[in-house]
């Protein structure tokens, strides 16, 4: 029984409260409220995640027709109707080299998404075997103070995503350190707000581009001797000028707001300052902190897939930018995997920091 | 010399033409071991001396003198009890006390301060909600809190701004009761700031009304002759106590009335009547 609460208790904390309904469903509790519920939060959502996939199989289906009719048509007057009735043969053949390129079907893109999990088993096999055979001989390297061999393969399509979440996790990182204390002491002290006020209105709304190339110009030269690949250094600090405006002006604002009772007590108890800060000011403000923490991290995580196209750095991005250069059969499908991979991620960072949050902050609301 | 002492004090809020005088020549005394009670209305500035005396404030002229000298800031000789508890919500019950304690007793140990709070907790009969967030207390129990903090620095003075305004009758009954017997036991000066004058007159030797702001001024004392403990239920009989209640009341009352008589700017109402729909339609 108590496990059953704690379960519930669980995935209501982690913003999964809908979960509950399911455990209720095998533990047998289930009730007419809770059956409504049950509708409500499960039964509504998957059909309408049906209705989705119905909705863009058709749309699909469409633009196909609307493709292969155009190519058919335009074989029929530029070549003849010999032409056209191999076009005709070979599409309906399913033959992949006269497949009409557009928006790819569900299917295509289920498709898509084994044959890439696939390559990624083939890869981590090849790149284990690699590392297996060089193992005796990168010993030796070492000993000798050689540089090891690496394995230089081609990445999965995993491997991207993990390095994806590795520049926007130091890009978060960088956000934070550079944001969370810039941001308490402009909120401390309106000297520096206003000495700081214009140079946040100039930059917050800067796009990612603008601060790839900031970054750039100054990396390039500051690496200039370096022979190390300067693009994940350069991707994951535009990641982090990009994002760290929420968390800078929401730290901002919670330090310069905190409740003036919370101020009077802290005088009447004649804390020093750094107890005032850190005793009083900060837990304050952390529920608004964390706001903007979470706000940067999605922010982040959006930004990211464009920086790493430009940067060329390897990722998520630049994985939908070769797959819309290479212009293969089955690049759509692919760009739609990672474009449905990047918005599952993005949601669970955000629920991530939710937890976080509601973890180390006390509730505002109630709280006098 | 007295304890504590206010020497004409005025104090205004604003500058240039926004500039209201919300407290004018307030002098008052207090001796070393009294009970003083301020009573007046809700706006009448009672929370504006309040902070002048516990140094949150400074005047605009004249001076608040604490043991003979100036007062300068906050200080941990006089203790504050607020209005809205000012409890961290973030801290238990006993963080919060223990905060306090430490900042009072800086050279103490870890196991010695951590006794200070469990005691000052017991006494305010919170011990099974010393590990307690704020949130979780009702309004009484968070102002014992409040209580205990105040005290557990061993304050020379105990300065309290309507610290049960907030809260229902019985509840202000039990925590009155409270609030005297702790102070019964080591007769520290207090000073309470009300709006409640059978509140002010259980508990305190001397009333004091405070005229309402602005250009807020304290009224005559009442000298409240009565045995302590007191009594609640016998109080009400008492003729002594019936006369200085309706004296205070009747005070307040007639301050009111002159208040209401000096504002002599009328408002004039625009000349309405409802519209003759049955007429209109005829």
């Amino acid at each position: 029984m108590k496990q059953s609460i704690t379960l519930g208790k669980v995935t209501k904390f982690i913003g999964l409260g809908f979960l509950s309904t399911i455990k209720d469903l095998f533990t047998g509790k289930l009730e007419k409220q809770d059956f409504i519920n049950f509708l409500r939060k499960i039964v509504v959502p998957l059909a309408s995640i049906l209705l989705f996939i119905g909705l863009w199989h058709m749309g699909a289906k469409t633009l196909y027709n609307i493709e292969a009719d155009f190519k058919i048509e335009k074989a029929l007057t530029d070549q003849g109707p010999a032409a056209a009735d191999a076009l005709r043969t070979c599409i309906a053949s399913g033959e992949s080299s006269c497949q009409p390129n557009t928006l790819p079907s569900p299917s295509q893109v289920w498709d898509s998404y084994k044959s890439l999990l696939r390559d990624h088993n083939i890869i981590a096999a090849d790149k284990a075997a690699f590392i297996e055979k060089t193992a005796a001989l990168n010993e030796t390297r070492i000993a000798d103070g050689l540089d090891a061999i690496t394995y230089t393969g081609r990445p999965s399509f995993v491997d991207q995503i993990f390095r994806s979440l590795k520049t926007v996790f130091a890009g978060f990182l960088l956000a934070l350190f550079i944001a969370v204390p810039l941001g308490i002491f402009i909120g401390l002290s309106p000297t520096l707000k206003s000495a700081f006020n214009w140079f946040i209105q100039i930059f917050k709304p800067v796009s990612p581009v603008v601060w790839y190339l900031l970054v750039f110009m100054i990396v390039k030269t500051l690496l200039i001797d370096s022979n190390e690949d300067s693009s994940f250094t350069i991707s994951f600090i535009s990641v982090g000028l990009c994002s760290m405006w929420a968390t800078l002006v929401n730290t901002a604002m919670g330090v310069s707001s905190v409740d003036k009772d919370y101020i009077n007590v802290a005088k009447v108890l004649k804390l020093g300052n750094f107890q005032k800060i850190f005793k009083v000011v900060l837990p304050s403000s952390l529920p608004l902190i964390f706001t903007g923490l979470k706000i940067t991290l999605s922010v982040a995580w959006m930004v990211l897939i464009a920086i790493e196209l430009l940067a060329q750095s390897p990722g998520l991005g630049l994985f939908v930018w070769e797959e819309f250069q290479n212009g293969a059969n089955d690049s759509n499908a692919k760009i739609i995997v990672a474009m449905f991979v990047i918005g599952i991620i993005g949601f669970l960072l955000d629920r991530l920091m939710l937890t976080i949050q509601n973890w180390v902050s006390f509730d505002k609301t109630d709280a006098i | 010399m007295a304890y504590l002492e206010l020497n004409n004090i005025y104090k205004t809020y604003g500058q240039g033409e926004n500039e209201t005088e919300v407290l004018s020549n307030i002098n008052l005394k207090i001796e070393e071991g009294e009970f003083v009670a301020i009573v007046g209305f809700t706006g009448s500035g009672k929370t504006t001396l309040v902070n002048l005396i516990n140094g949150l404030l400074e005047p605009t002229k004249g001076e608040v003198l604490f043991k003979g000298q100036p007062v300068q800031g906050t200080s941990h000789e006089r203790g504050v009890i607020f209005q809205n508890y000012s409890l961290l919500p973030w801290l238990t019950v006993g963080q919060n006390v223990y905060m306090a304690v430490k900042e009072a007793f800086p050279k103490k140990s870890k196991k010695e301060l951590n006794e200070i709070v469990a005691n000052y907790v017991e006494m305010v009969s919170l011990t099974p909600a010393i590990n307690k967030r704020p949130k979780e207390l009702s309004g009484g129990m968070r102002q014992r809190v409040a209580v205990a903090r105040a005290l557990a620095m061993k304050p020379e003075m105990i300065i309290m701004d309507e610290p049960l305004g907030a809260l229902d009758a019985l509840t202000r009954g039990n925590l009155q009761d409270e609030i005297l017997n702790i102070w019964g036991k080591d007769k520290r000066t207090a000073l309470l700031i009300t709006n409640d004058v059978d509140e002010g007159i259980y508990m305190a030797d001397r009333i004091i009304p405070l005229r309402p702001g602005p250009n807020a001024t304290l009224g005559p004392e009442f000298k409240i002759d009565l045995e302590r403990p007191r009594d609640k239920t016998e109080m009400n009989d008492n003729a002594n106590f019936k006369e200085t209640r309706n004296a205070i009341i009747e005070y307040l009352m007639d301050i009111g009335d002159e208040r209401k008589s000096e504002n002599k700017e009328q408002i004039i109402l625009p000349e309405l009547s409802p519209k003759d729909f049955v007429n209109q339609f005829k």
